[in-house]
């Protein structure tokens, strides 16, 4: 019987990392407060002990200098993980990720490649204001060259940093921060959970609820008060965002006929506008009614609670938005 | 001490007015920060805030020696550098609850406090944010001619960011008066900067042509009184300043930080709090010249206790914002 442990997300992301540094000696992590403090959130907490703080490099507050860095090792024989503490910093390293690591081996004529993974929060409600509670993923999506990964539960979060640690090219990996306690089986062997492929974390067939990340937990408890209105709902996490799995996201669509997009990033130019037309494309003829999506509103993250909690989707606004769509 | 009202002050007791105030302005520093813990452990006010207890002596010193109408940039740790600057208490504290009373009308919170009244551009969360904003607000001083000069707070972390020496060349070469403070408190959150900062600090800004000196953080009237040299010669038109500041904050990097062995030990805390606490050493400093008595320092201490504690009764019995206030202020 292969063992199944319990793991809260952050333990799954560390165990992940511990594991690739353990079979890799190329793997190493660089990042501000990572190796003693084991990152503001803990996630890296006792890593500094087996590795060493070589591998688990702490830097200097330099978002952009580090990441160039990595950028340069990844193409040199090194595998680095580039720890962004809030994904909001996400700006100081757009040059070095959509400029240099993105484009390297495209430009190179294939000849190089930038096998790094830069590890980023995402995700508000924590009371952080403006400048610490952006999903700012949709960003990278957007540049050829990058992949995007959303983890949604430890089990996915431990396989997905697997193969992003050894995928040969620049990965970009968000943590919903709210997420990091969230507990979760996790198998003790080895394994690894492909890109591209989307998971069902239920399913139904009246609805489609595509969700990504936290919103994975806001689409599964929206699903269930939803079977108090006789509505069944499948929930789909695409789980990489890019690679997209489009063929399960347009299967499913066709089959319910009504789909909703659910995305703590802003709507407008994001995840749920690419995904909403892929299924539009793909599955027009079967749509009862036009994709809804629901991300944050349109504005900076306010401090205030009331106004902070009105700017992010919860159970109750994907609640609604499934009645109306299938006209309860 | 008793001052005769019949003759004029003299150079002392002019001196001794202002080293009072400053003494005031450090204390309501004080208890604003030990107020906001409370409220954190009580659970009453949203998020997190990191406290400048022990560090008060640099954003009065450097803001008693700026004009009203001066700007400043603040950081993630900015309480003491708006109050110093002239916000008032119970705006800051409401705006620290989320209240629509706030400085921000709530949008902001802790870390993002800001006030064209008091000349206060904004705290940043961003480490090394505001040093782009801070030189920018010096060049329109000096194409407007205001005479006003623009001061950048930021912690010695803040080394680490690129921004800072892009400006800092710009503003040494066309003479912008600007100011860049440095509070020097050793740590970048949970790490050394022995880890994080190569080199001198001081000759990152020579290197640019900038007039750099260092002070003791800790002393009050060393910092103002290097503070309104480095000002002046700044608002004459000699250029842009550096200043670094040498000092230490008390408390943890935000108020959920407990647990501090770690990464510091409690000897070296102790040593700060109790030999270099700047409100201490000012008072014993005033009192060793008899400037001032015992007495006056307690009834200073009243009677900010008293304003701080109306304050935040003000800010807790103040409304949230309206949730319709949320897409409100997203454009001009
Ligand atoms: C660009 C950026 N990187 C990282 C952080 C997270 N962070 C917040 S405060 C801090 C340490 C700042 O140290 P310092 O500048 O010395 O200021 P201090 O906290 O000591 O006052 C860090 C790393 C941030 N807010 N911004
Ligand atoms: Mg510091």
């Amino acid at each position: 019987m292969p063992e199944t442990r319990e793991l809260t997300l952050a333990e799954a992301v560390r165990e992940a990392m511990a594991e690739e540094m353990r079979r890799d000696a190329r793997v190493f992590i660089c990042g501000e407060d990572i190796a003693e403090a084991g990152t503001v959130f803990k996630v890296l907490a006792g890593l500094v002990d087996e590795f060493g703080t070589e591998r688990v490099l702490d830097t200097p507050i330099s978002e952009a200098g580090f990441t160039g860095i990595a950028v340069g090792a990844a193409m040199t024989g090194m595998r680095p993980i580039v720890d962004i503490m809030f994904g909001d910093f996400s700006t100081l390293v757009m040059d070095q990720m959509v400029n240099q690591a993105a484009k390297v081996h495209y430009m190179s004529g294939g000849k190089w490649k930038v096998p790094m993974v830069m590890r980023a929060t995402l995700g508000a409600t924590r009371r952080s204001a403006a400048q610490h509670s952006q999903s700012l993923h949709a960003w990278f999506c957007h540049i050829p060259g990058l992949k995007v990964v959303l983890p949604s539960t430890p089990y996915d979060a431990k396989g997905l940093l697997k193969s992003a640690i050894r995928d040969d090219n620049p990965v970009v990996f968000f943590e919903d921060k709210m997420m990091y306690k969230l507990k979760g089986p996790v198998p003790a062997e080895d394994y690894t959970i492909p890109f591209g492929v989307a998971d069902v974390k239920r399913a139904g067939t009246d609805i489609t609820i595509v969700a990504t990340s936290s919103m994975v937990q806001v689409a599964l408890a929206a699903a269930h008060m939803l079977e108090e209105h006789d509505i069944s709902a499948e929930v789909i996490d695409p789980r990489t965002v890019w690679p997209l799995d489009e063929k399960t996201l347009i299967e499913s669509a066709k089959k319910t006929s009504r789909v909703i997009v659910v995305d703590e990033g802003y709507g407008r130019y994001g995840v749920t506008a690419e995904i909403a037309s892929v299924i539009a494309e793909g599955a027009f003829f079967d749509l009862e009614a036009p994709v809804k999506r629901i991300g944050a509103m349109h504005v900076p993250i306010p401090f205030s609670p009331p106004l902070e909690d009105a700017t992010v989707p919860n159970e109750q606004s994907v609640l609604q938005a499934a009645k109306a769509l299938c006209g309860r | 001490m008793t001052t005769a009202v019949d003759r004029p002050k003299t150079q002392s007791e002019v001196e001794a007015q202002q080293w009072l105030h400053m003494y005031r302005r450090m204390v309501m520093i004080r208890l604003f920060e030990e107020q906001v813990n409370d409220l954190y452990t009580r659970a009453l006010m949203p998020g997190l805030a990191h406290l400048y207890i022990g560090e008060e002596a640099v954003a009065v010193g450097v803001c008693e020696a700026l004009e009203p109408n001066d700007y400043i940039t603040s950081t993630h740790r900015g309480h003491g550098h708006c109050l110093a600057k002239g916000a008032t208490l119970d705006k800051m504290f409401a705006e620290l609850l989320g209240k629509e009373a706030g400085y921000c009308k709530g949008k902001g919170g802790s870390m993002h406090i800001a006030d064209p009244d008091t000349g206060n551009l904004g705290a940043n969360a961003i480490v090394g944010g505001s040093a782009g904003i801070a030189t920018g607000a010096a060049l329109s001083a000096k194409r407007l001619k205001t005479g006003q000069v623009a001061v950048c707070f930021f912690g010695d972390g803040a080394l680490g960011q690129g921004l800072l020496y892009e400006v800092m060349n710009m503003a040494s070469l066309w003479k912008l008066p600007v100011i860049y403070v440095c509070e020097n408190n050793l740590y970048n959150e949970y790490t050394h900067n022995s880890e994080t900062a190569a080199g001198d600090m001081l000759t990152r800004a020579t290197a640019f042509g900038l007039h750099a000196l260092s002070v003791e953080g800790q002393d009050v009237r060393a910092v103002y009184q290097t503070a309104k040299a480095v000002v002046d010669r700044t608002r004459s038109g000699a250029g842009p300043a550096f200043l670094l500041c040498n000092t230490y904050r008390f408390m943890g990097h935000h108020v959920g930080d407990i647990n501090r062995e770690y990464y510091r030990s409690k000897q070296e805390e102790q040593m700060w709090k109790t030999q270099r606490d700047p409100i201490k050493l000012l008072s014993d400093w005033m009192m060793s010249q008899n400037l001032a008595d015992r007495a006056r320092f307690d009834q200073i201490q009243s009677e900010v206790k008293s304003e701080v504690e109306k304050a935040v009764q003000f800010a807790i019995a103040a409304p949230y914002p309206a949730p319709d206030k949320v897409d409100q202020d997203v454009y001009a």
